[in-house]
């Protein structure tokens, strides 16, 4: 095979000729970034590995556990039995709260999906290195993928939840669909909150260890155990500090899921605007930690 | 990223016209930062630690080692060639095929590649507690097949890698997989799609007689089908069987580039016969 173009490694051919003869072949330098367009387009032709990846993780968590996908429900329901004889038992908060069981349970399982998103959006891109190296896909497939397997995961738990309920004597009722949309919404959250972390913990790994703390911090400041309103309402707090905890993503979130579920969670014990914020939360996370992680893109899995 | 994949075994109609380049590098340097494995002192030291970052926040990047791996090295491939990269250990083979492939950032000069080369390295790793029909069925769906192309070849590429030879292994997590069953499995997953750009580190050492034999012939297929197949190897023969032409790399400066059989012939002088 011999050609006209300069082989030997002494005759280097300037810069402006190498671009030309890549661009005149249509050829584009390697590991770029994709438009934003571009981007969109490829993962969601990668939406089916985004889910069969989601599952797989999922069947695979508990694999090496005796009791192996039992556990999907164990740990939640292990959870809240924690938080009940903590909050519920010992400090007494079920005297304010009316139906304290299946409101502890609410809190803690939609805070949790929540917060092990985040965990695992951390670690999406810099726990997945090895596939990351190996195959080229959209990254911001692991964390979505990651989010949806939490989902999954919360689905679950919401199956144990709904027997809860029922068992606790809460009937039935058509408010039920209301979790649908603020389901919805909280998984864009969560999306948008999991890339932001991922492309922060890919850079940073230290994040992965601090954000345990950060975390818990975030929920006990979620009236996952305790009823906000209550606590705020014989209190002299700063205009700013009340606005803040309602405003709060994972409180908001919480709180419609109370709603949706709750008979005795009235709209009256919903903070002002509540949709609005859930929508805005949803809208700014998603879309902003979407691009956040996207103006990384190529920097994934390097060095 | 490229259309949908050719039918398998159809090759394209060679042209009259010469071949077109699918990978032109152009005076690239690549330099390997490393975070915080400088000195052995200072690793785990927290106060050196926390000079680290103090320092960073400085601007400059002390506490972070650098390699000067690929030093001004330019060439390009042509569609249809299959590339040998041979060299001592540590002279940057691995290192700018891994740039090729976009994984890594240079320093200076250009990559500019047709379509997304893919890299197939004995150290991909894939998801451990999965089994290997997951694994393969998410190898897939990752690299963009659809759902059906997915279920058409899985069967393929478990076949093709030979795990089942032994028992039903393709139904067992890989972390049950001995290390030459899984860098079979993965060879075997990445070589599934036809690639514009294929880069191989390794890969082809691992495995049997057979084995070799199977992945030789999908190199083959691949460079009929107009693609451009890379290969870095040890194996001295590997490159001579499946190579047309070889780069060799020295402390990461190309030193030679031509034929297989002369670039060859100069190497292993210089290695005295050994690899």
């Amino acid at each position: 095979m011999t050609l006209v173009l300069d082989k030997p490694p002494t005759a280097e051919p300037p810069a402006e000729s190498a671009a030309a003869l890549a661009a005149r072949h249509g050829l584009t330098v390697s590991g770029a970034r994709p438009s934003l367009p571009a981007y969109v387009r490829e993962l969601w032709r990668r939406r089916h590995f985004i889910t069969a990846f989601a599952t797989a993780k999922l069947t695979a968590q508990y694999s090496r556990a005796k009791l192996g996908q039992l556990w999907q429900v164990l740990t939640p329901l292990l959870n809240a039995a924690v938080y009940y004889f903590i909050f519920g038992v010992l400090m007494d908060t079920k005297h304010d709260v009316p139906d304290y069981v299946p409101f502890l349970v609410t809190g803690v399982f939609v805070f949790t999906f929540t917060q092990q998103s985040a965990l695992a959006g951390t670690r999406a891109v810099s726990g997945s290195l090895g596939l990351v190296r190996a195959l080229h896909f959209p990254r911001a497939a692991l964390p979505i993928s990651y989010c949806l397997q939490q989902l999954q995961q919360l689905l679950f738990s919401l199956g144990a939840l709904l027997a809860i309920l029922l068992c606790f004597g809460v009937p039935p009722s058509a408010s039920w669909l209301l979790v649908l949309p603020a389901l919805t919404l909280q998984f864009v959250f969560n999306a948008g909150l999991a890339l932001a972390l991922a492309r922060l913990g890919a850079r940073t790994p230290d994040i992965a260890q601090l954000m345990p703390f950060v975390l818990r911090t975030w929920m006990y400041a979620s009236g996952v155990m305790w009823s906000i309103d209550k606590v705020l309402a014989d209190r002299d707090l700063p205009r700013a500090v009340t606005v803040l905890l309602e405003a709060n993503p994972a409180a908001v979130y919480i709180d419609l899921m109370r709603f949706a579920l709750i008979d005795s969670f009235h709209a009256d014990r919903l903070p002002p605007h509540v949709w609005a914020w859930a929508t805005g939360w949803a809208l700014i996370a998603g879309v902003g930690g979407f691009l956040y992680f996207w103006k990384a893109e190529e920097t994934y899995g390097r060095g | 990223m490229a259309a949908a994949d050719a039918t398998p075994g159809a090759s394209t109609p060679r042209t009259h016209e010469p071949p077109a380049p699918t990978v032109v590098v152009d005076a690239v340097d690549i330099v390997y930062r490393v975070h915080g494995s400088g000195a052995a002192t200072a690793r785990g030291a927290a106060t050196a630690a926390l000079g680290r970052v103090l320092r960073r926040r400085g601007g400059a990047e002390a506490g972070v080692r650098t390699v000067h791996a690929v030093r001004g090295v330019s060439f390009t491939a042509l569609r249809g060639e299959a590339i040998g990269l041979v060299g001592t250990n540590g002279s940057g083979k691995s290192t700018l095929l891994k740039a090729v492939a976009g994984l890594l950032p240079v320093e200076r000069g250009r990559i500019y590649t047709e379509g997304q080369p893919s890299l197939l390295g004995v150290n991909a790793a894939l998801m451990n507690d999965l089994t290997g029909e997951r694994n393969v069925r998410l190898g897939c769906l990752a690299m963009g097949m659809s759902r059906e192309e997915t279920r058409e070849r899985g069967a393929g590429i478990v076949d093709f890698s030979g795990i089942d030879d032994k028992g039903d292994f393709s139904s067992l997590p890989m972390r049950t997989y001995s290390s030459g069953m899984a860098a079979r499995l993965r060879f075997s997953i990445g070589a599934a799609k036809d690639h514009d750009v294929l880069l191989i580190d390794e890969a082809l050492a691992t495995g049997d007689r057979a084995f070799q034999q199977r992945s030789q012939a999908r190199v083959r297929a691949l460079r009929e089908r107009a693609g451009t197949v890379f290969l870095v190897s040890h194996n001295n023969k590997s490159i001579r069987d499946t190579c047309d032409r070889v780069l060799w790399l020295e402390h990461g400066e190309l030193r030679l580039d031509g034929p297989t059989a002369e670039v060859m012939k100069e190497y292993e002088r210089f290695t005295g016969g050994r690899s």
